[in-house]
């Protein structure tokens, strides 16, 4: 059993999403137990695997006993391991969250939605186990396809917004797959342990430019990096609440984290720094990002639209830290991937549970709205404290070393980036909380009673959001021995 | 002569690169729903042809099935399979993202009443 943990992170969640559509025509309200049931072993397993990796280092799987050039090898190391528990702490949060908003949001349809729900997390967790660069490439496929299936399900607009992520989503795959394919003629491999020992000697070949400037291309679109975030306000503020909160904290991550993977694994930091000026390219772009992230953001007037345009910036601080080549900033990025999907999924889950229980989107109707959900609100408090990097909170601690990372580096002008963009968030949560804490009516006095006003959400969507706000805050106590136990070890070597 | 010789040697790649160049144009400046799909198809098609490509050779290889007679692999004698197998995985992917891009324009259909992109964004600014 543990020793095919690897394998069955995949499998168990593929093959309960089948399982589910039976399960579904039997009895329907089965899926929502099955769905969290499924992501909590899912996420145990991933402990398992965390554990594994830290007492024993780096784990080999061999799928069907293939050795690795030819068959293909799952390989677990650090980063792998951090991310396959983001990934799976979050569907299990998200799947708990999902069953009262999904039945007032897509009723009559939950049986498909967790189905395809659980394939989107199987698609995620693929990516983060597998060490063959083909292999990736399905599993890209296998979440977005879930991912575009469950946008569409949203409001109105859905269809639309996930229509155009389909169109900029494929170009980005077939991107990713032309890398692979120039890759492939000059090393003859697929295999990332083999790419990375073959591709040094080959570091002036025109073909593997090519194949790198593909591969780069190709996850930006995927990871919503600035200029090429277009899909994402748009496909992220129609989706169901559950959706976008799921999509949000965890989809943009897995492309970071296949960035990471190409530059730094299979490509090595010699070439994709030096021989490449990829370092100067993705700062100013990620410098970008983040000033026009949180710009736009401040223009909006529709919660979750605000936060889709906080998230590209966040992106550009994940980029910023993972191409400044030093391992402070590296130690932030990979730190921030972390805390983001964290505050990432807070602020999504508190838009779904306003919706909820107000049927409202816009920033203005968050009036007055301390009295009837306070808990709620002080969720959204926290995520907000993190996300503008106030000190006791997980944001302050990987904003710190992205900052002293881009200093270490002698970028100032980059440092000033993150400085504005915090500045930025700041104004934009104050306008937020000013209209939660200080405006509407006092207390409106109703016909019940005296202190009838309080009206949260249920337990099941409660109890997830103030996981994530408690979150946040513990990620930002424990920060230091996160980075001691488990991200001192993602750094590249050459650092 | 090399430059001439250089192109309809490789003819294939650049076949590769106008039919991708064709799918992208579509995808990009199509305003017509139906013809984005078309272009996206073209797109992944000329991604097809590419990979099939790298692994064909020229004079007489064949499939990699070694004969009773044979006795040492010579590769140059043989395709390599590999980047066809994997263009196998990628067409069902393909196929998939087709299916879904067809759901989508079925669902957008229904409720605009229309394919035409400037239609569907005429009555709101934001989509």
């Amino acid at each position: 059993m543990t020793e095919h943990a690897p394998v069955l992170i995949i499998v168990i969640p593929l093959m309960a999403a089948c399982l589910n559509i039976l399960l579904g025509l039997w009895k329907k309200e089965l899926s929502y137990p099955w769905a969290v049931l499924v992501t909590a072993v899912v996420f145990g397993l991933s402990l398992l695997l965390m554990q594994t990796v830290l007492s024993g280092g780096t784990v080999h799987y061999r799928l069907g006993g293939w050795a690795p050039p030819w068959g293909i090898e799952y390989v677990i190391d650090h980063l792998n391991a951090f991310l396959a528990v983001i990934v799976s702490f979050i569907g299990c949060i998200v799947a708990v969250y999902s069953r009262r908003s999904i039945e007032k949001e897509l009723p009559g349809k939950q049986v498909y939605f967790y189905s395809i729900y659980l394939l989107l997390i199987t698609g995620l967790l693929g990516i983060t186990v597998t060490g063959d660069v083909f292999n990736i490439y399905v599993f890209l496929e296998i979440s977005s396809l879930a991912g575009y299936a469950l946008i569409a399900v949203g409001d109105d607009r859905a269809p639309m917004a996930s229509f155009n992520y389909v169109i900029m989503g494929t170009i980005g795959a077939c991107f990713y797959l032309l890398g692979v394919g120039y890759l492939y003629m000059v090393t003859g491999t697929l295999n990332m342990g083999d790419l990375s020992r073959i591709l040094p000697g080959l570091s002036h070949s025109r073909v593997v430019y090519t194949a790198f400037a593909f591969f780069m291309v190709g996850t930006a679109i995927k990871m919503a990096f600035f200029p090429l975030h277009i899909w994402l306000p748009a496909a992220y503020t129609h989706a169901p609440s559950a959706v976008s909160a799921i999509a949000a904290s965890t989809m943009t991550k897995v492309g970071a984290y296949v960035m990471i993977r190409i530059m730094y694994t299979v490509f090595k930091p010699a070439f994709s720094l030096e021989v490449i000026p990829m370092s100067a390219i993705l700062g100013w772009a990620s410098a970008a990002a983040m000033i026009a992230g949180s710009v736009l953001a401040l223009g909006q007037k529709d919660l979750k639209r605000m936060f889709s345009f906080m998230l590209v910036a966040e992106v550009g601080y994940i980029v910023m830290g993972v191409s400044r080549g030093n391992s402070t900033a590296f130690t932030g990025a990979v730190l921030h991937i972390l805390n983001d999907a964290f505050m990432m999924a807070c602020l999504f889950l508190v838009a779904g549970a306003v919706r909820y229980r107000k049927n409202a989107r816009n920033i203005t109707d968050l009036a007055g709205l301390h009295q009837e959900m306070p808990l709620t609100m002080l969720a959204l408090f926290a995520a907000a404290l993190s996300m503008v990097g106030v000190p006791p909170t997980a944001g302050f601690f990987s904003k710190w070393y992205l900052i002293l990372g881009t200093i270490k580096a002698g970028e100032w002008i980059f440092a000033a980036a993150f400085l504005l963009s915090s500045l930025l968030n700041a104004v934009m949560f104050y306008r937020v909380l000013e209209t939660v804490y200080y405006t509407g009516e006092p207390t409106p006095k109703r016909q019940g009673g005296s202190s009838a006003a309080v009206n949260e959400v249920p337990l099941t969507m409660l109890g997830p959001i103030l996981v994530m706000a408690v979150g946040v805050l513990v990620l930002g106590l424990f920060s230091g021995r996160i980075i001691d136990t488990v991200i001192r070890f993602t750094v590249p070597e050459g650092f | 002569m090399t430059n001439m010789e250089f192109i309809i040697g490789k003819y294939n790649y650049w076949i590769y690169i106008v039919l991708m160049m064709i799918g992208f144009y579509a995808m990009i400046a199509k305003r017509n729903l139906v013809k984005k799909i078309v272009g996206m198809n073209i797109f992944q098609t000329a991604i097809i042809l590419f990979f099939v490509s790298i692994g064909s050779k020229k004079g007489g290889a064949t499939i990699p099935i070694i004969r009773a007679g044979d006795e040492a692999v010579n590769a140059a004698q043989y395709i390599n399979p590999l980047p066809h197998v994997l263009m196998l995985t990628a067409i069902v992917v393909m196929v998939s993202t087709f299916g879904v891009a067809m759901a989508l324009i079925l669902m957008i259909y229904r409720k605009y009443r229309t394919l035409e992109e400037d239609e569907i964004l005429k009555p709101g600014a934001e989509t």
